[in-house]
């Protein structure tokens, strides 16, 4: 692996609440993403996802620990790492003020862009985004998914090295997200490193090279999607629903069968090599279930071995 | 987009870039902030320029014709006697930029970090916290210029600036005083976590009452002296007698002039040391 481009040892962040020990909210991360890499954070809401991204893009100083972007120390130089990244938060921070294009224009500008640079990437952005016939709108008139592209288009004013994306399609209809995650390849084949957080299985598994499980803090997991998968789960999973109030009582029947079961209060989820072969043996033991589905195991199955919790909640 | 990437620069070349990125930001990131605020400004441009214009022409016209002329008597202000118009309208000038900064340093703070958190978008880039406090200053106070320059070439038409070699001074003098409340203000406005009318009470109980009793419309010491402190803590007292000193020499000793200055700077000093401070500090968090 080349020189990584973000490196993080034993990083610690913490925050002071009035009265009360200190708060924790990223509790030694460590982990090294290479150039070009798509890069995940995954976890629920809380796990210090944000916390991390604020502390890579620069923001935010860490409390304790390590912390090298593109070979230099945020604590140090903030604005030189920040001018190298491209930054999409969790929540939009457009001016509304403006329109499409003028948004581009002036972010552009603090990076020190000439303004003839500005007004060029301007119009070459609203293309990459889709946006071109709204780039005289106000961006109060444009939807959540048109927002959310334009502020990636924005990350995007300076050719950065780095993208980091917060949680890119939270919020976005199933549509604008696949718009989205077509944009987000086009700039990985470019070369362009990613780093993004998200609670969305399916995103992971759609963009990310390799992701960190973390919950309250901490890495619980490393690897890829499938490596994650592999190690953490079995191959297939099968979901039986028995109704809300007898699955608790029918689990206790279905101990040994599959390599392992998981009881939720809706359904109850069984692991196994071969998810069929698996039912064929719950109704052959005399059990009906009201309903029934085979699937490959997923990361959100990964997540729920490693926290005993659901991702969403 | 540009070229397609092909091989990856190593991380010493990747450095060298970022360092050479940061240099222009570094040096003018609080100019771009300006560029930004006075952009946005133009949504709202008319009200701006109909205010600058319209606001003076209304005052003047109101109380040249209407106070004015039922007050015959000249004012004495520190022993000289002047017209009633040439005494207010000095302290007219200063209270626009009170006026304009009691819009631009509340309202577009509380949207930069809570309503539209635009300024987390700044922050996000090569931009550093204390560049986007300086840059909210100087956008606030490029449109302070713009009204109150206005608002002394009206004074100057209405035949109001007897001495026009030193009368020009009110523009700066007006620009201070504004800043020297609206940069505290600023710093205010930053801190609230949320709008709960707050803004409309500092208008109610701060505004008002300093534009009634800091010898706006007569000298400060008419008053009975437990209402006159009120001048002397305000802003616009201070502006005001620095502008009548240029327009019309009013008798004001050199050494008031020296602690006028001092108090408006001291106030904008404080103001900023406290503002940059919770800039940087909500921006980290």
């Amino acid at each position: 692996m080349s020189e990584p481009v973000i490196s993080a040892q034993s990083l610690v962040k913490t925050y002071k609440v009035k009265g009360k020990p200190d708060f924790v909210a990223v509790d030694g991360l460590s982990f090294e993403v290479a150039p070009g890499e798509s890069f995940g954070l995954l976890g629920p809401n809380g796990a210090g996802k944000s916390t991390t991204m604020k502390m890579i893009g620069a923001v935010s100083a860490r409390t304790a620990g390590d912390l090298s972007i593109l070979g230099l120390d945020p604590d140090r130089y903030g604005p030189e790492i920040r001018s190298r990244l491209g930054v999409v938060p969790q929540q939009d921070n457009l001016d509304g003020e403006l329109n499409a294009r003028e948004n581009l224009y002036i972010y552009g500008r603090y990076f020190g862009l000439p303004s003839r640079v500005c007004h060029e990437k301007a119009d070459e952005l609203l293309a990459f985004a889709q946006l071109s016939d709204k780039a005289k709108s106000k961006v109060d008139q444009l939807s959540g998914g048109m927002k959310r592209r334009l502020t990636i288009a924005r990350g995007l004013i300076n050719d950065p090295r780095i993208l980091l994306l917060d949680e890119p399609t939270t919020g976005l209809d199933p549509q604008a997200r696949h718009v989205l995650w077509d944009r987000l390849f086009r700039l990985k084949e470019r070369g362009t490193t990613l780093v993004l957080t998200t609670h969305y299985m399916d995103e992971a598994e759609q963009l990310c090279d390799r992701l960190i499980v973390v919950d309250h803090g901490r890495i619980m997991a490393e690897g890829t999607p499938a490596s994650l998968i592999r190690e953490h789960s079995s191959r297939e999973v099968l979901e039986v629903r028995f109704g809300s109030e007898r699955n608790e009582q029918v689990a206790a029947q279905l101990q040994g069968i599959g390599d392992r079961l998981e009881v939720l209060p809706d359904r109850i989820l069984i692991y196994a090599h071969d998810g069929e072969a698996v039912l064929e043996r719950v109704t052959a033991a005399g059990l009906q279930p009201i309903t029934s589905l085979v699937r490959r195991s997923s990361l959100e199955d990964v997540f729920l071995r490693l926290t005993g919790r659901s991702l969403i909640e | 987009m540009s070229a397609t990437r092909t091989a990856q620069p190593t991380l010493d070349e990747l450095r060298a870039e970022a360092l050479e990125w940061g240099r222009r930001p570094r040096r003018r990131g609080s100019w771009y902030v300006t560029e930004h605020m006075v952009r946005a400004m133009r949504a709202y441009g008319w009200t701006i320029v109909v205010g600058a214009v319209g606001q003076p022409i209304m005052y003047l016209l109101g109380l040249a014709l209407g106070l004015a002329a039922l007050i015959r008597v000249p004012v004495v202000d520190h022993g000289t006697e002047v017209p009633y118009l040439v005494f207010v309208a000095p302290a007219l000038l200063v209270t626009a930029a009170i006026a304009v900064a009691s819009e631009e340093m509340t309202y577009p703070v509380m949207a930069g970090f809570k309503w539209r958190r635009y300024f987390y978008g700044f922050n996000a880039s090569a931009l550093s916290s204390p560049q986007i406090t300086h840059g909210v200053i100087a956008g606030a106070a490029a449109r302070m210029a713009v009204a109150v320059a206005a608002y002394y070439l009206f004074v100057w038409l209405f035949g109001s600036v007897p001495q026009p070699g030193t009368g020009w001074l009110a523009i700066p003098a007006g620009l201070l005083a504004g800043l020297a409340f609206g940069i505290p203000l600023m710093a205010y406005a930053g801190s609230l976590q949320d709008d709960k009318g707050q803004f409309a009470l500092v208008q109610r109980f701060v505004f008002m009452p300093m534009f009634l009793f800091s010898g706006t419309f007569y000298p400060l010491d008419t008053l009975p002296v437990w209402l006159q402190w009120i001048g002397w803590i305000s802003p616009l007292w201070h502006g005001s007698e620095l502008g009548r000193a240029a327009t019309y020499s009013a008798g004001i000793a050199p050494g008031m002039l020296a602690v006028h200055v001092t108090y408006l700077a001291a106030l904008c000093v404080a103001g900023y040391v406290w503002g940059r401070r919770v800039f940087v500090r909500r921006l980290a968090r």
